[in-house]
Protein backbone atom coordinates (compact mmCIF):
# COMPACT_ATOMS: atom_id res chain seq x y z
CA UNK A 1 0.00 0.00 0.00
CA UNK A 2 2.57 2.29 0.93
CA UNK A 3 4.45 1.67 -2.02
CA UNK A 4 2.10 2.05 -3.92
CA UNK A 5 1.80 5.56 -2.83
CA UNK A 6 5.20 6.23 -2.87
CA UNK A 7 4.91 5.06 -6.52
CA UNK A 8 2.51 6.82 -7.90
CA UNK A 9 4.12 10.37 -6.30
CA UNK A 10 7.27 9.38 -8.20
CA UNK A 11 5.05 9.21 -11.12
CA UNK A 12 3.94 12.63 -10.28
CA UNK A 13 7.34 13.61 -9.68
CA UNK A 14 8.46 12.78 -12.98
CA UNK A 15 5.22 14.12 -14.82
CA UNK A 16 6.30 17.55 -13.47
CA UNK A 17 7.64 19.72 -15.74
CA UNK A 18 11.86 20.28 -15.15
CA UNK A 19 12.59 24.37 -13.21
CA UNK A 20 16.12 25.50 -13.54
CA UNK A 21 17.50 25.88 -10.13
CA UNK A 22 20.96 26.87 -11.17
CA UNK A 23 22.11 27.64 -14.46
CA UNK A 24 25.58 28.94 -15.43
CA UNK A 25 26.31 30.63 -18.78
CA UNK A 26 29.86 30.93 -19.62
CA UNK A 27 31.64 29.79 -16.96
CA UNK A 28 35.67 29.86 -16.66
CA UNK A 29 37.78 29.53 -13.71
CA UNK A 30 41.36 30.12 -13.30
CA UNK A 31 43.61 29.01 -10.61
CA UNK A 32 46.48 31.88 -10.98
CA UNK A 33 47.73 30.71 -14.58
CA UNK A 34 45.98 27.29 -14.76
CA UNK A 35 42.26 27.23 -16.56
CA UNK A 36 40.32 25.01 -14.84
CA UNK A 37 36.75 25.58 -16.06
CA UNK A 38 35.83 26.03 -19.53
CA UNK A 39 33.43 27.81 -20.80
CA UNK A 40 30.89 26.14 -18.83
CA UNK A 41 27.08 25.94 -19.67
CA UNK A 42 24.88 24.18 -17.18
CA UNK A 43 21.44 23.74 -16.02
CA UNK A 44 20.91 22.41 -12.76
CA UNK A 45 17.26 21.23 -12.10
CA UNK A 46 15.10 21.77 -9.04
CA UNK A 47 14.58 18.60 -6.68
CA UNK A 48 16.63 16.76 -9.17
CA UNK A 49 19.97 14.66 -8.15
CA UNK A 50 22.68 15.77 -11.02
CA UNK A 51 25.85 14.04 -10.48
CA UNK A 52 29.19 15.37 -11.80
CA UNK A 53 31.40 12.54 -13.04
CA UNK A 54 34.93 12.74 -14.90
CA UNK A 55 38.26 11.75 -14.07
CA UNK A 56 40.69 13.37 -11.65
CA UNK A 57 41.46 17.01 -11.73
CA UNK A 58 38.84 17.64 -14.36
CA UNK A 59 37.18 20.44 -12.46
CA UNK A 60 34.35 18.46 -10.94
CA UNK A 61 34.84 19.50 -7.42
CA UNK A 62 36.05 23.03 -8.29
CA UNK A 63 33.10 23.60 -10.10
CA UNK A 64 30.75 22.44 -6.94
CA UNK A 65 32.56 24.82 -4.62
CA UNK A 66 31.55 27.69 -7.16
CA UNK A 67 27.97 27.07 -6.41
CA UNK A 68 28.88 28.15 -2.65
CA UNK A 69 31.85 29.94 -2.99
CA UNK A 70 34.09 27.78 -1.00
CA UNK A 71 36.48 28.80 -3.45
CA UNK A 72 37.15 32.40 -2.23
CA UNK A 73 39.26 30.95 0.54
CA UNK A 74 41.97 30.39 -3.00
CA UNK A 75 44.30 33.00 -3.63
CA UNK A 76 45.00 33.80 -7.08
CA UNK A 77 41.79 32.19 -8.26
CA UNK A 78 39.10 34.04 -10.41
CA UNK A 79 35.78 33.19 -11.78
CA UNK A 80 34.29 34.52 -14.66
CA UNK A 81 31.07 34.43 -16.36
CA UNK A 82 27.86 33.49 -14.75
CA UNK A 83 26.07 31.59 -12.19
CA UNK A 84 22.61 32.26 -11.35
CA UNK A 85 20.63 30.83 -8.73
CA UNK A 86 16.98 31.01 -8.80
CA UNK A 87 18.07 33.75 -11.56
CA UNK A 88 20.65 35.64 -9.40
CA UNK A 89 24.16 35.36 -10.32
CA UNK A 90 25.99 34.60 -7.13
CA UNK A 91 29.20 35.26 -8.22
CA UNK A 92 28.65 38.79 -7.87
CA UNK A 93 30.49 41.14 -5.62
CA UNK A 94 27.50 41.97 -3.63
CA UNK A 95 26.50 38.64 -2.96
CA UNK A 96 26.16 38.06 0.86
CA UNK A 97 28.19 34.93 1.12
CA UNK A 98 27.03 34.07 3.92
CA UNK A 99 23.46 34.34 3.50
CA UNK A 100 24.21 32.29 -0.15
CA UNK A 101 25.94 29.39 2.20
CA UNK A 102 22.83 29.09 4.23
CA UNK A 103 21.14 27.85 1.08
CA UNK A 104 23.48 25.88 -0.24
CA UNK A 105 24.53 23.90 1.56
CA UNK A 106 27.56 21.24 1.37
CA UNK A 107 28.86 17.39 2.60
CA UNK A 108 32.48 16.94 1.93
CA UNK A 109 34.64 13.78 1.00
CA UNK A 110 35.37 13.10 4.21
CA UNK A 111 33.15 13.11 6.93
CA UNK A 112 34.30 16.32 9.21
CA UNK A 113 31.64 16.55 12.35
CA UNK A 114 33.12 18.76 14.85
CA UNK A 115 34.87 17.76 17.57
CA UNK A 116 31.89 18.53 19.97
CA UNK A 117 28.69 16.38 20.98
CA UNK A 118 26.28 15.13 18.36
CA UNK A 119 23.59 17.32 19.29
CA UNK A 120 25.75 20.30 19.46
CA UNK A 121 26.94 19.66 15.44
CA UNK A 122 23.66 19.63 14.28
CA UNK A 123 22.75 22.67 16.22
CA UNK A 124 25.93 24.24 15.06
CA UNK A 125 24.17 25.64 11.88
CA UNK A 126 21.20 26.73 14.10
CA UNK A 127 23.65 28.65 16.41
CA UNK A 128 25.07 30.77 13.15
CA UNK A 129 21.70 31.81 12.36
CA UNK A 130 21.43 33.25 15.71
CA UNK A 131 19.26 30.90 17.58
CA UNK A 132 19.43 29.87 21.02
CA UNK A 133 19.33 26.84 23.03
CA UNK A 134 15.73 26.13 23.90
CA UNK A 135 12.99 23.53 22.48
CA UNK A 136 13.19 24.91 18.97
CA UNK A 137 16.15 23.96 18.53
CA UNK A 138 15.84 20.35 20.12
CA UNK A 139 12.82 19.58 17.83
CA UNK A 140 14.90 21.04 15.16
CA UNK A 141 18.04 18.59 15.75
CA UNK A 142 15.69 16.05 16.10
CA UNK A 143 13.95 16.42 13.39
CA UNK A 144 17.15 17.22 10.74
CA UNK A 145 18.88 13.64 12.68
CA UNK A 146 15.39 12.05 11.66
CA UNK A 147 15.62 13.36 8.19
CA UNK A 148 19.29 12.35 8.09
CA UNK A 149 18.53 8.65 9.12
CA UNK A 150 20.13 9.07 11.85
CA UNK A 151 18.62 9.28 15.09
CA UNK A 152 17.58 5.54 16.04
CA UNK A 153 21.24 5.23 16.19
CA UNK A 154 22.01 8.29 18.35
CA UNK A 155 19.15 8.80 20.18
CA UNK A 156 20.54 7.76 23.74
CA UNK A 157 23.82 9.17 23.16
CA UNK A 158 23.08 12.71 21.91
CA UNK A 159 25.43 14.16 24.53
CA UNK A 160 28.56 11.91 23.21
CA UNK A 161 31.06 13.27 21.31
CA UNK A 162 30.24 13.11 17.66
CA UNK A 163 33.53 11.72 16.70
CA UNK A 164 32.50 8.55 18.83
CA UNK A 165 30.80 7.52 15.64
CA UNK A 166 31.68 5.51 12.63
CA UNK A 167 32.71 6.95 9.66
CA UNK A 168 29.30 6.08 8.11
CA UNK A 169 27.24 7.77 10.67
CA UNK A 170 29.71 10.76 10.89
CA UNK A 171 28.67 11.44 7.65
CA UNK A 172 25.14 11.21 7.93
CA UNK A 173 25.62 13.43 10.65
CA UNK A 174 27.30 16.02 8.63
CA UNK A 175 23.94 15.81 6.36
CA UNK A 176 22.19 16.40 9.31
CA UNK A 177 24.02 19.25 10.13
CA UNK A 178 23.52 20.60 6.60
CA UNK A 179 19.92 20.24 6.24
CA UNK A 180 19.48 21.59 10.04
CA UNK A 181 19.77 25.10 8.43
CA UNK A 182 17.00 23.56 5.33
CA UNK A 183 19.29 24.94 2.72
CA UNK A 184 17.81 25.17 -0.73
CA UNK A 185 20.51 23.22 -2.24
CA UNK A 186 22.98 20.73 -1.04
CA UNK A 187 26.66 19.62 -2.89
CA UNK A 188 27.80 16.82 -2.48
CA UNK A 189 31.91 16.24 -2.70
CA UNK A 190 32.11 12.77 -3.41
CA UNK A 191 30.57 11.78 -0.34
CA UNK A 192 31.16 7.92 -0.02
CA UNK A 193 35.10 8.04 -1.25
CA UNK A 194 36.13 7.18 2.12
CA UNK A 195 33.40 4.50 3.57
CA UNK A 196 32.69 1.16 3.15
CA UNK A 197 29.91 -0.54 1.03
CA UNK A 198 26.96 -0.85 3.89
CA UNK A 199 27.71 2.96 5.02
CA UNK A 200 27.34 3.96 1.28
CA UNK A 201 23.92 2.19 0.39
CA UNK A 202 22.84 4.14 3.60
CA UNK A 203 23.80 7.40 2.73
CA UNK A 204 22.48 6.91 -1.36
CA UNK A 205 19.37 5.61 -0.13
CA UNK A 206 19.06 9.01 2.49
CA UNK A 207 20.12 11.45 -1.15
CA UNK A 208 17.37 9.79 -2.97
CA UNK A 209 14.83 10.40 -0.42
CA UNK A 210 16.49 14.13 0.07
CA UNK A 211 15.79 14.89 -3.21
CA UNK A 212 12.20 15.70 -2.42
CA UNK A 213 13.41 18.72 -0.59
CA UNK A 214 15.98 19.56 -1.72
CA UNK A 215 17.80 20.20 -5.38
CA UNK A 216 21.34 18.21 -5.32
CA UNK A 217 24.57 17.94 -6.85
CA UNK A 218 26.73 15.36 -6.37
CA UNK A 219 30.16 14.54 -7.30
CA UNK A 220 31.55 11.13 -7.68
CA UNK A 221 34.06 8.76 -8.98
CA UNK A 222 32.06 5.99 -8.94
CA UNK A 223 29.97 5.39 -12.03
CA UNK A 224 27.50 2.89 -10.51
CA UNK A 225 26.90 5.81 -7.99
CA UNK A 226 26.05 7.52 -10.30
CA UNK A 227 24.05 5.79 -12.40
CA UNK A 228 22.04 4.12 -9.50
CA UNK A 229 21.14 7.90 -7.91
CA UNK A 230 21.03 10.35 -10.38
CA UNK A 231 18.36 11.73 -12.74
CA UNK A 232 20.95 14.26 -14.83
CA UNK A 233 24.61 13.09 -15.35
CA UNK A 234 27.56 15.66 -16.22
CA UNK A 235 30.81 14.74 -17.73
CA UNK A 236 33.71 16.59 -17.25
CA UNK A 237 36.83 16.38 -18.69
CA UNK A 238 40.02 18.79 -18.78
CA UNK A 239 37.97 21.38 -17.30
CA UNK A 240 35.15 21.09 -20.20
CA UNK A 241 31.85 19.48 -19.64
CA UNK A 242 31.70 17.17 -22.37
CA UNK A 243 28.27 15.90 -21.88
CA UNK A 244 25.12 16.61 -20.06
CA UNK A 245 22.03 14.75 -20.38
CA UNK A 246 19.47 12.36 -18.52
CA UNK A 247 21.56 10.04 -16.41
CA UNK A 248 20.05 6.75 -18.76
CA UNK A 249 20.95 8.75 -21.65
CA UNK A 250 24.14 9.36 -20.71
CA UNK A 251 25.00 5.19 -19.88
CA UNK A 252 22.86 3.87 -22.29
CA UNK A 253 23.63 6.09 -25.37
CA UNK A 254 26.47 8.81 -24.86
CA UNK A 255 26.48 11.02 -27.65
CA UNK A 256 30.31 11.81 -27.29
CA UNK A 257 33.23 9.21 -28.20
CA UNK A 258 34.83 10.87 -25.14
CA UNK A 259 32.11 10.37 -22.39
CA UNK A 260 31.70 6.41 -24.13
CA UNK A 261 35.33 5.67 -23.25
CA UNK A 262 34.88 7.08 -19.31
CA UNK A 263 32.37 5.14 -18.47
CA UNK A 264 33.08 2.28 -20.34
CA UNK A 265 36.50 2.33 -18.46
CA UNK A 266 39.12 3.18 -21.02
CA UNK A 267 40.48 5.97 -19.47
CA UNK A 268 39.99 7.41 -16.07
CA UNK B 1 71.94 -6.96 12.84
CA UNK B 2 70.40 -8.03 15.94
CA UNK B 3 73.58 -6.94 17.73
CA UNK B 4 74.34 -3.72 16.57
CA UNK B 5 70.67 -2.98 16.82
CA UNK B 6 70.85 -3.79 20.79
CA UNK B 7 74.01 -1.67 20.59
CA UNK B 8 72.47 0.92 19.68
CA UNK B 9 69.45 0.84 22.25
CA UNK B 10 71.67 0.50 24.89
CA UNK B 11 73.33 3.61 24.13
CA UNK B 12 69.80 5.44 23.79
CA UNK B 13 69.01 3.78 27.37
CA UNK B 14 72.09 5.23 28.95
CA UNK B 15 71.45 8.78 27.52
CA UNK B 16 68.23 8.88 28.47
CA UNK B 17 69.49 7.60 31.89
CA UNK B 18 72.36 10.58 32.01
CA UNK B 19 69.15 13.00 31.37
CA UNK B 20 66.96 11.69 34.08
CA UNK B 21 69.75 11.57 36.46
CA UNK B 22 71.09 15.12 36.05
CA UNK B 23 67.69 16.08 36.37
CA UNK B 24 67.01 14.37 39.69
CA UNK B 25 70.77 15.11 41.12
CA UNK B 26 69.64 18.99 40.46
CA UNK B 27 66.56 18.49 42.43
CA UNK B 28 67.87 16.40 45.34
CA UNK B 29 71.06 18.94 45.60
CA UNK B 30 68.41 21.71 45.76
CA UNK B 31 65.93 19.90 48.05
CA UNK B 32 68.57 18.80 50.71
CA UNK B 33 70.39 21.95 50.83
CA UNK B 34 66.71 23.75 50.81
CA UNK B 35 65.28 21.51 53.31
CA UNK B 36 67.59 22.59 56.35
CA UNK B 37 66.07 26.24 56.75
CA UNK B 38 62.72 25.12 55.39
CA UNK B 39 59.76 26.03 57.57
CA UNK B 40 56.78 27.32 57.84
CA UNK B 41 58.06 30.84 59.40
CA UNK B 42 60.46 30.70 56.59
CA UNK B 43 57.53 30.85 54.04
CA UNK B 44 55.43 33.19 55.67
CA UNK B 45 58.20 35.38 57.31
CA UNK B 46 59.65 38.76 56.38
CA UNK B 47 63.34 39.04 56.21
CA UNK B 48 64.81 39.81 59.24
CA UNK B 49 68.48 40.87 60.89
CA UNK B 50 69.88 41.76 57.16
CA UNK B 51 68.95 38.71 55.44
CA UNK B 52 70.46 36.48 57.77
CA UNK B 53 67.25 35.34 59.63
CA UNK B 54 63.54 35.25 59.04
CA UNK B 55 61.56 34.40 55.68
CA UNK B 56 61.40 35.09 52.45
CA UNK B 57 57.15 35.85 52.09
CA UNK B 58 57.37 39.11 50.60
CA UNK B 59 59.96 37.26 47.61
CA UNK B 60 57.37 34.15 47.26
CA UNK B 61 54.27 36.69 47.16
CA UNK B 62 56.65 39.31 44.70
CA UNK B 63 57.12 36.28 42.22
CA UNK B 64 53.75 34.94 42.33
CA UNK B 65 52.23 38.16 41.38
CA UNK B 66 55.10 38.85 38.54
CA UNK B 67 53.80 35.55 37.22
CA UNK B 68 50.94 36.02 37.27
CA UNK B 69 50.70 39.52 35.69
CA UNK B 70 53.09 38.77 32.91
CA UNK B 71 51.35 35.62 31.87
CA UNK B 72 48.09 37.61 31.77
CA UNK B 73 49.54 40.03 30.02
CA UNK B 74 51.01 38.06 27.00
CA UNK B 75 48.01 35.65 26.72
CA UNK B 76 46.07 38.06 24.09
CA UNK B 77 48.85 39.16 22.23
CA UNK B 78 49.97 35.80 21.56
CA UNK B 79 46.57 33.89 20.48
CA UNK B 80 46.00 37.03 18.62
CA UNK B 81 49.04 36.96 16.42
CA UNK B 82 48.56 33.26 16.62
CA UNK B 83 44.74 33.86 15.05
CA UNK B 84 46.48 36.38 12.34
CA UNK B 85 49.05 33.58 11.15
CA UNK B 86 46.67 30.90 10.58
CA UNK B 87 43.23 32.53 9.85
CA UNK B 88 44.17 36.19 8.76
CA UNK B 89 47.37 36.54 6.90
CA UNK B 90 46.82 36.19 2.91
CA UNK B 91 50.83 36.33 2.57
CA UNK B 92 53.01 33.90 3.04
CA UNK B 93 55.84 35.87 2.91
CA UNK B 94 54.53 38.11 5.42
CA UNK B 95 53.64 35.00 7.81
CA UNK B 96 57.02 33.89 7.88
CA UNK B 97 58.76 37.24 8.04
CA UNK B 98 56.73 37.06 11.52
CA UNK B 99 57.47 33.83 12.49
CA UNK B 100 61.61 34.13 11.87
CA UNK B 101 60.81 37.51 14.15
CA UNK B 102 58.76 35.77 16.36
CA UNK B 103 61.94 32.55 16.86
CA UNK B 104 64.68 35.67 16.97
CA UNK B 105 62.61 37.14 19.94
CA UNK B 106 63.38 33.58 21.86
CA UNK B 107 67.12 34.19 21.04
CA UNK B 108 67.32 37.41 22.33
CA UNK B 109 69.44 36.95 25.48
CA UNK B 110 67.36 37.86 28.78
CA UNK B 111 69.56 40.57 29.87
CA UNK B 112 68.72 42.60 26.78
CA UNK B 113 64.97 42.08 27.53
CA UNK B 114 65.90 44.06 31.29
CA UNK B 115 67.34 46.54 29.70
CA UNK B 116 64.86 47.25 27.17
CA UNK B 117 62.40 47.41 29.71
CA UNK B 118 64.41 49.85 31.77
CA UNK B 119 64.73 51.97 28.95
CA UNK B 120 60.75 51.56 27.72
CA UNK B 121 58.90 50.59 30.52
CA UNK B 122 60.46 52.23 33.61
CA UNK B 123 62.03 55.39 32.20
CA UNK B 124 60.07 56.46 28.60
CA UNK B 125 56.74 55.12 29.94
CA UNK B 126 57.65 56.00 33.37
CA UNK B 127 56.18 53.13 35.35
CA UNK B 128 59.25 53.21 36.96
CA UNK B 129 61.01 49.96 39.00
CA UNK B 130 57.62 48.62 39.45
CA UNK B 131 55.56 44.65 39.13
CA UNK B 132 54.06 46.59 36.09
CA UNK B 133 57.26 46.82 34.24
CA UNK B 134 58.64 44.10 35.73
CA UNK B 135 55.85 41.71 34.56
CA UNK B 136 55.47 44.07 31.43
CA UNK B 137 59.37 43.05 30.40
CA UNK B 138 58.70 39.37 31.67
CA UNK B 139 55.45 38.86 28.95
CA UNK B 140 58.31 39.88 26.44
CA UNK B 141 60.43 37.02 27.37
CA UNK B 142 57.58 34.71 26.80
CA UNK B 143 55.86 35.85 24.36
CA UNK B 144 57.46 33.81 21.69
CA UNK B 145 56.90 30.72 23.34
CA UNK B 146 53.37 31.54 24.12
CA UNK B 147 53.07 32.02 20.22
CA UNK B 148 54.19 29.21 18.97
CA UNK B 149 52.48 26.91 21.55
CA UNK B 150 49.28 28.66 20.20
CA UNK B 151 50.56 28.87 16.92
CA UNK B 152 50.94 25.17 16.25
CA UNK B 153 47.77 24.40 17.99
CA UNK B 154 45.93 26.10 15.08
CA UNK B 155 48.07 25.08 12.43
CA UNK B 156 46.87 21.47 14.04
CA UNK B 157 43.43 21.90 13.65
CA UNK B 158 42.29 20.17 9.94
CA UNK B 159 41.26 22.68 7.30
CA UNK B 160 37.90 20.52 6.66
CA UNK B 161 36.62 21.98 10.11
CA UNK B 162 37.46 25.55 8.96
CA UNK B 163 35.24 24.31 5.97
CA UNK B 164 32.53 22.84 7.72
CA UNK B 165 31.88 26.10 9.48
CA UNK B 166 32.12 28.01 6.82
CA UNK B 167 30.06 26.10 4.83
CA UNK B 168 27.16 26.35 7.45
CA UNK B 169 26.88 29.95 6.86
CA UNK B 170 29.61 31.20 9.52
CA UNK B 171 31.87 33.95 9.64
CA UNK B 172 35.33 33.66 10.08
CA UNK B 173 35.27 34.95 13.81
CA UNK B 174 32.16 32.83 14.70
CA UNK B 175 34.56 29.67 13.25
CA UNK B 176 37.11 31.47 15.20
CA UNK B 177 35.23 31.55 18.16
CA UNK B 178 32.63 28.55 18.55
CA UNK B 179 34.93 26.22 16.80
CA UNK B 180 38.64 26.95 16.67
CA UNK B 181 39.83 28.66 20.13
CA UNK B 182 38.14 25.47 21.79
CA UNK B 183 40.30 23.19 19.88
CA UNK B 184 43.61 25.00 20.65
CA UNK B 185 42.99 25.78 24.03
CA UNK B 186 44.74 22.89 25.79
CA UNK B 187 47.78 23.73 23.86
CA UNK B 188 47.84 27.34 24.71
CA UNK B 189 47.69 26.21 28.11
CA UNK B 190 50.79 24.35 27.69
CA UNK B 191 52.39 27.25 26.67
CA UNK B 192 51.07 29.03 30.03
CA UNK B 193 52.61 26.22 32.08
CA UNK B 194 56.13 26.74 30.10
CA UNK B 195 55.35 30.15 30.44
CA UNK B 196 55.06 30.37 33.86
CA UNK B 197 58.20 28.67 34.95
CA UNK B 198 60.51 30.52 32.29
CA UNK B 199 58.72 33.86 33.38
CA UNK B 200 59.54 32.55 37.37
CA UNK B 201 62.89 31.67 36.77
CA UNK B 202 64.21 34.68 34.94
CA UNK B 203 66.02 36.98 36.99
CA UNK B 204 68.04 39.40 34.49
CA UNK B 205 64.45 40.87 32.97
CA UNK B 206 63.36 41.98 36.65
CA UNK B 207 66.49 42.93 37.72
CA UNK B 208 66.26 47.02 36.68
CA UNK B 209 62.71 46.40 36.57
CA UNK B 210 60.63 45.56 39.29
CA UNK B 211 62.78 43.93 41.83
CA UNK B 212 64.54 45.20 44.62
CA UNK B 213 66.70 43.62 47.82
CA UNK B 214 64.35 44.09 50.56
CA UNK B 215 61.32 45.50 50.96
CA UNK B 216 59.30 46.07 54.16
CA UNK B 217 56.10 45.67 52.92
CA UNK B 218 54.15 43.93 50.49
CA UNK B 219 53.75 45.14 47.40
CA UNK B 220 50.05 47.67 47.15
CA UNK B 221 49.61 48.16 43.72
CA UNK B 222 51.05 47.13 40.17
CA UNK B 223 53.37 50.27 40.43
CA UNK B 224 55.49 48.86 43.53
CA UNK B 225 58.47 46.96 43.61
CA UNK B 226 58.92 43.88 44.67
CA UNK B 227 60.79 41.23 45.76
CA UNK B 228 61.02 37.97 44.13
CA UNK B 229 62.56 34.43 44.37
CA UNK B 230 65.19 33.99 41.55
CA UNK B 231 66.76 37.77 42.67
CA UNK B 232 66.77 37.52 46.25
CA UNK B 233 68.90 34.30 45.50
CA UNK B 234 71.11 36.20 43.41
CA UNK B 235 71.44 39.06 45.55
CA UNK B 236 71.81 36.81 48.93
CA UNK B 237 74.56 34.71 47.18
CA UNK B 238 76.39 37.60 45.45
CA UNK B 239 76.27 40.73 48.38
CA UNK B 240 75.24 38.84 51.26
CA UNK B 241 77.41 40.34 53.80
CA UNK B 242 77.19 36.76 56.23
CA UNK B 243 77.24 33.99 53.33
CA UNK B 244 77.28 31.32 56.57
CA UNK B 245 73.71 31.90 56.88
CA UNK B 246 72.83 33.48 53.84
CA UNK B 247 73.66 30.50 51.57
CA UNK B 248 71.50 28.37 53.06
CA UNK B 249 68.61 30.88 53.48
CA UNK B 250 69.45 31.02 49.66
CA UNK B 251 69.18 27.58 48.72
CA UNK B 252 65.66 27.19 50.70
CA UNK B 253 64.54 30.20 48.14
CA UNK B 254 65.63 28.02 45.68
CA UNK B 255 63.50 25.18 46.51
CA UNK B 256 60.55 27.71 47.14
CA UNK B 257 60.91 28.64 43.28
CA UNK B 258 60.63 25.48 42.36
CA UNK B 259 57.64 24.32 44.14
CA UNK B 260 55.82 27.50 42.83
CA UNK B 261 56.94 26.36 39.53
CA UNK B 262 54.96 22.99 40.20
CA UNK B 263 52.54 24.33 41.66
CA UNK B 264 51.32 26.63 39.38
CA UNK B 265 51.85 24.31 36.73
CA UNK B 266 49.81 21.36 38.22
CA UNK B 267 47.02 24.42 38.62
CA UNK B 268 47.36 24.63 34.89
CA UNK B 269 47.54 21.30 33.96
CA UNK B 270 44.55 20.56 36.10
CA UNK B 271 42.50 23.38 34.05
CA UNK B 272 43.56 22.02 30.77
CA UNK B 273 42.54 18.51 31.57
CA UNK B 274 39.26 19.70 32.71
CA UNK B 275 38.87 21.97 30.05
CA UNK B 276 39.60 19.00 27.63
CA UNK B 277 37.45 16.61 29.50
CA UNK B 278 34.48 19.26 29.22
CA UNK B 279 35.30 19.42 25.42
CA UNK B 280 35.32 15.34 24.76
CA UNK B 281 32.31 14.39 26.62
CA UNK B 282 29.90 17.20 26.25
CA UNK B 283 30.79 18.79 23.12
CA UNK B 284 31.41 22.62 24.76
Amino acid sequence: MINLATDIAKFQRTEIKNTVKIKTNNLNFYYGEKHVLKNINLDIYKNRVTSIIGPSGCGKSTFIRLINRMNDFISGAKAEGKILLDGKNILDKNINVVKLRRKVGMVFQKPNPFPKSIYENVAYGLYVNGQKKGIDTDKRVIESLKHAALFDEVNERLNDSALSLSGGQQQRLCIARCIAVRPEIILFDEPCASLDPISTSKIEELILKLKDDYTIIIVTHNMQQALRISDYTAFFLMGELVEFDETKKIFENPKDKRTEDYITGKFG
Amino acid sequence: MKKKEGFGFLIIKILTAVTVLSFLVIIGFIFFKGIKVMSWSFITKFPENFMTEGGIFPAIVGSFYLVLLSVFFAIVPSVATAIYLNEYSKSRRLARIIKISINNLSAVPSVVYGLFGLGIFVKYLKFGVSMLSGSLTLSIVILPLMISSANEAFMAIPNSLREASMALGATKWFTIKKILLPIAMPSIITGIILSIARAAGETAPILFTAAVFYSPELPHSILSEVMALPYHIYALVTEGTSPEVQVPIAYGASLVLIMLVIILSIAAIVIRERNRRVYDKLGN
